[in-house]
């Protein structure tokens, strides 16, 4: 049946106004997920690839490099807390804290830095240079896809961070948007970090 | 119920932005200004690759490459493949009509994310640009639109890199489109409004959004990878350095084979809006089709490689993909009969969007038949990389979706300028590209079947008379590009007035006046729960009615 009903007229426009307001962050958050599906599935071309490289082209024997654990280990484990710390940062935000919140944000943002840093480390450690093999070509591209990541996510918690600190910012209990879409995204490259460490250093 | 649009933030800027024709060169928030954005610059480019197709026609006249050097053929050819999909088919049969579409079906006033959409937009002529310059400064690309490695590597690296350069920017583009589409179908229907109320245009925009979502980005990074084989000589396809042109080939079919579905699902979804409107009868199958382009979205992403049968793929994954290529032809199969379904029996105008709709239907089924004929191994080893292929998609790519182009310009340029197109002209317009489409790429089954292999300048002397014929044919294409030009262009200066709603559709963005007011209504949304409820008179009535009224209460 095809009917055409005009929709009841809302009497408090405000009121109106602040649902679709609401609303609005909701789609926001939404087309965030979205785009994170389409980034996952960038890194999972790249697993593919890789995964596909070790089972059909085997390396000369003189060519297979053992990856060293320690520093790994630790960036998995920097990058875990740091998950657990913007979340902190987030119930502080919902507890009106803001003080609180921003600590806590800094402190993530300086466990991504020391991430970054202690991955500069491995790679000037590293025996091999990008070109050295296809080994080498691939661990460089996911590891610095990756690193990539990590840099816009630190920049993008400092940004947080100073809309947090800032009075007039576009952070506050009731639009914490930025905050919340920084968090996710954040745990998105812990996870992908997580996938990452498993089969390009454990498998 | 209440009203839930997201709040209109562009208004302040409203004011700020240019009148009358200039909206189209500025960055405009609004999706139908956007819409017609993508179609007019999607037309400029279809007119470059249609000169390049002429070039490449002009070569083959001939058996020796007489007219264009080898590198220029290929440069050239490459240009054109490149132009047609990602400049041309894509951005319209999504960009275009999906932005100027989808807000009315869902009962919208603009898309979900208004400057995402503009952003991707304005990504497009920056990447057309750069591609095609490329060609005069360096020399373009040479290696295909396909780009496999190792000649992706091996010919000269400037076009190359300028090449996956301008397809990132568009495949970022296409990503974005994507994800506001998603968004816009599932977060901003208009309350009351059920998902299985929403025209099939929709559907087929929801399951192209999530092949795009799924597929584009596994290209951007696959040739991010081949960018680093050819700046920093890094071997991951390279074979003399150990790596593994295979799995380019796997990577890159993962996302062309669903992008074919990319260029024609949408298709499907116009028509579908066209059919019932201009036979006057409900479409046939509703839930048949949501169901069919689901299921093609799905079997779409596990088809990908029967483009390599001939690639050293192991019995398996021939095994395979041969299978899942077959069974998408069941859910294809099932629009096709669908369509033929609605038309059978209905009161039948023979416009012009309903002949270039028809002729979709016959060019698309001849196309799929070769289609599940390449899907077979010991077929395919024959004819792989010869003209044959080159028959096949362009029975799909041009007889399916530039077919449906036109025939959806004929069915909504009413709405979009509230001016009518000479039908007898659009009538002349589709007998002449019909016959010139189908002069042009017939002949090539034979010339394929025959072993002329694609993709090269010169070719063996047996085979000059049956390309001259596909050129003529050829000619008559590209003449045929001059009838509707006029058209368009008599109908914007002097054209009739349409009214409203000339063909007395009963889809959203008809009940609404032509040209449509900036946020779509003037009053409310209304809503439309039966989208295709012809040949029940009384309610088509009703239903324009309320719109009148709706108007007045303003
Ligand atoms: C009934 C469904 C279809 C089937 C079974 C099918 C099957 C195939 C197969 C097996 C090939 C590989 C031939 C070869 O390279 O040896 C092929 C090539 C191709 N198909 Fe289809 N196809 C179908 C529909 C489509 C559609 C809908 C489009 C586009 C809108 C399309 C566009 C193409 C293109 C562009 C190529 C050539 C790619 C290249 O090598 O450059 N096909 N098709
Ligand atoms: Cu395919």
């Amino acid at each position: 049946m095809t009917t055409t009903t005009p929709l009841e007229k809302d009497s408090s426009p405000s009121s109106e106004e602040k649902k679709s307001d609401t609303e609005h962050s909701d789609h926001r958050m939404f087309g965030l997920v979205t785009f994170l599906v389409a980034d996952g599935m960038t890194f999972a071309g790249f697993f593919a690839a890789y995964l596909t490289f070790k089972a059909v082209n085997p390396l000369l024997p003189d060519a297979i490099y053992e990856l060293e654990l320690p520093l790994p280990t630790l960036n998995t484990i920097l990058l875990l807390v740091s998950s657990a710390t913007f979340h902190r940062a987030g119930k502080a935000l919902q507890n009106k804290d803001s003080n609180l919140c921003q600590k806590w944000l800094l402190v993530t943002a300086a466990l991504g830095l020391a991430f970054l840093t202690s991955q500069m480390i491995e790679y000037f450690t590293l025996p091999f240079g990008l070109t050295d093999n296809l080994f080498a070509s691939t661990f460089y591209a996911l590891t610095g896809f990756h690193g990539l990541h990590v840099t816009l996510g630190s920049i993008l918690i400092l940004i947080v961070w100073w809309q947090a600190r800032s009075p007039k910012g576009s952070l506050s209990h009731d639009n914490s948007f930025l905050l919340e879409a920084a968090e996710l995204y954040w745990h998105f490259v812990d996870g992908i970090w997580v996938v990452l460490f498993i089969i390009l250093y454990l498998l | 119920m209440t009203l839930s649009f997201p709040p209109s933030e562009k208004k302040p800027l409203e004011g700020l932005q240019p009148k009358g024709w200039l909206r189209y060169l500025s960055f405009s928030l609004d999706h139908k200004v956007i819409g017609l954005q993508y179609l007019i610059c999607g037309f400029i480019f279809y007119l470059i690759g249609g000169a390049l197709a002429g070039a490449i026609r002009i070569e083959l006249t001939s058996p020796l490459s007489d007219f264009l050097e080898r590198d220029v053929y290929n440069q050239v050819l490459t240009l054109h493949g490149t132009i047609m999909i990602f400049l041309w088919i894509v951005p319209v049969v999504n960009g275009a009509f999906g932005n100027y579409l989808i807000p009315f079906y869902v009962g919208a006033r603009d898309m979900a994310f208004p400057r995402l959409n503009a952003v991707a937009f304005w990504l497009i002529p920056p990447a057309g640009l750069m591609l095609i310059t490329s060609y005069f400064i360096n020399g373009a690309a040479q290696s295909g639109w396909t780009a496999y490695p190792p000649l992706s590597i091996t010919t000269p690296a400037a076009g190359q890199i300028i090449w996956i350069l301008s397809v990132l920017l568009l495949g970022g583009s296409s990503i974005f489109g994507g994800i506001n589409f998603i968004a816009t179908i599932l977060k901003l229907r208009r309350p009351g409004l059920k998902l299985m109320q929403l025209p099939m245009y929709c559907w087929a925009m929801l399951g192209t959004s999530i092949l795009v979502v799924l597929s584009t980005p596994v290209l951007a990074g696959t040739l991010i990878l081949l960018s680093f084989d050819i700046v920093a000589h890094t071997g991951f396809f390279n074979p003399e350095l150990g790596g593994n042109v295979i799995v380019y080939q796997h990577l890159f079919w993962f996302y062309s084979h669903p992008a074919v579905y990319i260029m024609v699902l949408p298709a499907f979804g116009l028509v579908s809006e066209i059919l019932p409107v201009h036979c006057r009868k409900p479409l046939f199958g509703y839930i048949t089709m949501v169901y069919s382009i689901m299921g093609i979205v799905v079997l779409g992403l596990v088809v990908w490689a029967h483009h390599m049968f001939t690639s050293g793929t192991p019995p398996w994954m021939r095994l395979f993909f041969t299978i899942a290529t077959a069974f998408i032809a069941v859910p294809t199969g099932i629009k096709f009969f669908n369509w033929v379904a609605t038309l059978w029996g209905g009161k039948i105008s023979l416009n012009s969007a309903i002949l270039f709709s028809c002729g979709f239907i016959i060019n698309f089924v001849l196309g799929g038949i070769t289609g599940v004929a390449l899907a077979q191994v010991p077929f395919d080893i024959h004819v792989h990389d010869t003209y044959f292929v080159v028959a096949h998609f362009h029975y799909i790519v041009y007889g399916g979706s530039v077919f449906v182009i036109f025939s959806s310009i004929y069915h909504w340029f009413p709405k979009f300028t509230g001016k009518l197109l000479n039908e007898n002209l659009g009538r002349f317009h589709f007998l002449i590209t019909f016959i010139g489409f189908n002069l042009c790429f017939a002949p090539q089954h034979w010339l394929g079947l025959n072993g002329m292999p694609r993709r090269v300048a010169e070719y063996d002397p047996q085979f000059t008379f049956v390309n001259q014929l596909s050129s003529i044919g050829a000619l008559l294409m590209a003449l045929s590009t001059l009838p509707f030009l006029w058209n368009v262009l008599q109908s914007l200066l002097k054209g009739p007035k349409s009214g409203d709603n000339p063909w007395k559709a009963l889809t959203p963005e008809w009940l609404t006046s032509s040209p449509p007011p900036v946020e779509n209504w003037l009053g409310e949304a209304p809503l439309v729960t039966e989208p295709y409820g012809y040949g029940k008179k009384k309610k088509i009535v009703l239903a324009i009615k309320s719109e009148k009224e709706d108007k007045e209460n303003i």
